[in-house]
């Protein structure tokens, strides 16, 4: 474990948790503010970057393919709100988890009629290819930083967003009691649009900004979704403060837990039994953590509502 | 008095249905002699083995109002005992049963301690990351098939007969599997553990003021369900002749719950119904199209939007109508 790649790893942790904060930012509002849970989500983190390799062959930019693909997943996103989710507002958690479970299988075999089944790619954008040394022995590809950068921009101006505009003070004072908000005469569905707008924006950003440097695969929504739902649930539904301190801690766990497990297991064991040990902990790590969390605050680190 | 002579009515009248089907089961076998046997056989022992983990599902999720995400890994740990005793040489079912139900159950136990604390979504997602725990460590298992699963040599002998040797066999005894654990699920929801249960669903600070420990008996439906899942993936290894992660991952959780909800949750024959809706439309539609998901998920968004109560509410509701006139 030397210190050059220790940085590295970090950065790889943070890069992984601004991504999930991305996600996990509309997840946390739509189930705080409307008490909806959209497994579908994920799929629209997938649909960002299958619409941004599309469009990326129709424009030839990647700024060109970041707008279109934008506003394509925002539209998909307000349409599937107004065709399906809007009814399942009242209903029941089974309900919703059943409905939007239904949109994931339609989605993703959709995806595969269109596009196929094989992995499609996204070249990373001519000006940000190639990689930096950040100090001897640390190598980094710029692309990663341009994420990182993007997902701290992004998360910065959420929290002006929220703290400091008049929808932003809506949207937490629906997080903490939407039916009374409804009371006092603001137009909640007008709201519960907006937010989950945004929040399908949101995934489709990062949907389209890992395109470049992972396969674009139908699968890929589903293993984000997992994670973005332990980020919200350990950070408290509705809080994107907590989103953000999750998403962040579920990153470095994650990524510093798979690089450094077997190191630590050979610790306290022999070689092969730690090579066994070291990945299956790995990837249990973030599940143990959320576990922890909830069993210490049943809540989640920074819960919304003032209960 | 009339609406409870009423309910008493609908009762029994509602009996008639559980028997219909299980004797529709009993029938197949003979049915099938003029079709496709062996691949009939295959297909509803499928749904058989499936009914019997919706049905411990539908007694948490149906009864106790607590939405499990992680079941599939009680029918992982079903059929992991006996694909691991297997590699081992020991292929005895009624060791690999027994072995596979005290894990589900030590597993429910642990498990549940933890999950039980959080309640509503929270419960939820905690379920599913336990469930997630369980299919990350079976991807580990290198000895084992690791990510690839593990091929069962031979189905389990009982007592040292290879008596599931024949489909047929194997049909009537997960038949059997499945008729008792109706029946006791049956008996269980209408006693005072079923009734604490439902009005802990309902309330569950009433229940606890009126002195019962909500929690051991919210454990304790748990751990019941935890075993009947641990049963179906016994019979699902012994069916498939292998096991894999993929018996535990999240898909299959959300599956299951898909079939208790299709049915119509809360009713217990209705996970059987929503298992077998499930599992011959997956055949039929993939039949059709490759693509057949794309049917199926509007399929799901349909039925919830428009037949609440399921399959079995929808039919009722239907019934209702066409008495009126």
């Amino acid at each position: 474990m030397s210190l050059p790649l220790l940085i590295v790893q970090v950065l790889n942790g943070l890069q992984l948790g601004l991504l999930l904060f991305l996600i996990a930012a509309g997840l946390t509002l739509v189930f705080g503010v409307m008490n909806f849970i959209n497994l579908a989500h994920g799929v629209q983190y997938m649909l960002g970057a299958y619409l941004a390799v599309a469009f990326y062959s129709v424009t030839g930019t990647f700024l060109g393919a970041l707008a279109l693909a934008l506003a394509a997943a925002l539209a998909i996103g307000l349409a599937l709100e107004f065709a399906v989710f809007r009814h399942l507002y009242g209903r029941d958690h089974l309900d919703q988890v059943i409905a939007t479970f239904g949109i994931i299988l339609f989605i993703g075999e959709a995806v595969k009629f269109v596009w196929g089944a094989a992995p499609l790619s996204l070249p990373i954008p001519d000006a940000f290819a190639g990689a930096v040394q950040l100090m001897p022995g640390a190598i980094y590809p710029v692309w990663r930083l341009v994420i990182i950068a993007s997902g701290l921009v992004t998360a910065a101006a959420l929290y002006g967003f929220v703290a400091y505009t008049r929808i932003g003070m809506l949207v937490r004072a629906g997080a903490a009691d939407a039916a009374m908000v409804s009371a006092l005469g603001v137009d909640i569905r007008r709201l519960f649009m907006i937010v989950f707008g945004f929040g399908t924006m949101l995934a489709g950003f990062a949907g389209i900004m890992i395109a470049p440097i992972l396969s674009v695969e139908p699968g890929m929504g589903d293993t984000v979704l997992i994670l973005a739902f332990v980020v919200i649930v350990t950070g408290g539904i509705g809080s994107i403060r907590g989103a953000f301190a999750a998403a962040l801690l579920i990153g470095l766990v994650d990524t510093l837990g798979r690089s450094f497990a077997v190191d630590l297991m050979r610790l306290v064991m022999a070689p092969s039994p730690a090579r066994t040990v070291g990945p299956a902990l790995a990837s249990m790590l973030i599940y143990l953590v959320m576990a922890l969390v909830l069993y210490v605050r049943p809540a989640g680190l920074f819960p919304a509502r003032g209960r | 008095m009339r609406a409870f002579a009423g309910s008493l009515r609908k009762t029994r009248k509602l009996d008639l249905i559980p028997l219909l089907i299980l004797t529709a089961f009993a029938l197949v076998p003979a049915a099938a002699r003029f079709g496709a046997e062996a691949h009939v056989i295959a297909l509803v022992t499928r749904v058989m083995i499936f009914a019997i983990a919706a049905l411990g599902l539908d007694l948490i999720v149906g009864y106790g109002g607590l939405i499990s995400f992680g079941h599939a890994a009680f029918v992982g740990l079903g059929a992991y005992a006996v694909g691991i005793l297997g590699v081992h040489g020991m292929t005895e079912g009624l060791v690999a049963l027994v072995a596979g139900l005290v894990t589900a159950v030590l597993f429910a136990l642990a498990t549940g301690t933890v999950c039980l604390h959080s309640q509503g979504a929270y419960f939820i997602m905690i379920t599913l990351a336990f469930g997630q725990m369980a299919y990350f460590t079976a991807t580990s298992l290198a000895p084992y098939g690791g990510d690839d699963g593990l091929t069962i040599e031979a189905r389990n002998t009982i007592l040292g007969a290879p008596v599931l040797r024949s489909d047929g066999a194997l049909y009537y005894a997960a038949l059997a599997c499945l008729a008792t654990s109706y029946l006791a699920c049956r008996a269980l929801v209408r006693s005072r553990f079923g009734r604490v249960l439902r009005a802990a669903r309902e309330n569950p600070v009433r229940v606890a003021t009126l002195g019962f420990d909500v929690f051991r008996f919210q454990l304790v439906a748990y751990a019941i369900s935890g075993a009947l899942g641990g049963l179906s993936g016994f019979l699902l290894a012994n069916a498939t002749n292998f096991v894999s992660p993929a018996y535990m991952s999240w898909q299959r959780s959300g599956e299951l719950i898909i079939m208790v909800l299709l049915g119509g949750m809360g009713r217990l024959h209705g996970a059987i119904i929503g298992a077998a809706v499930f599992v011959l439309m997956e055949e039929w539609l993939s039949d059709l199209t490759e693509h057949w998901k794309m049917i199926f998920g509007p399929f799901l968004v349909l039925v919830v939007l428009f037949a609440r109560g399921g399959l079995i509410g929808l039919g009722e509701h239907v019934v209702r109508s066409l008495r009126r006139g």
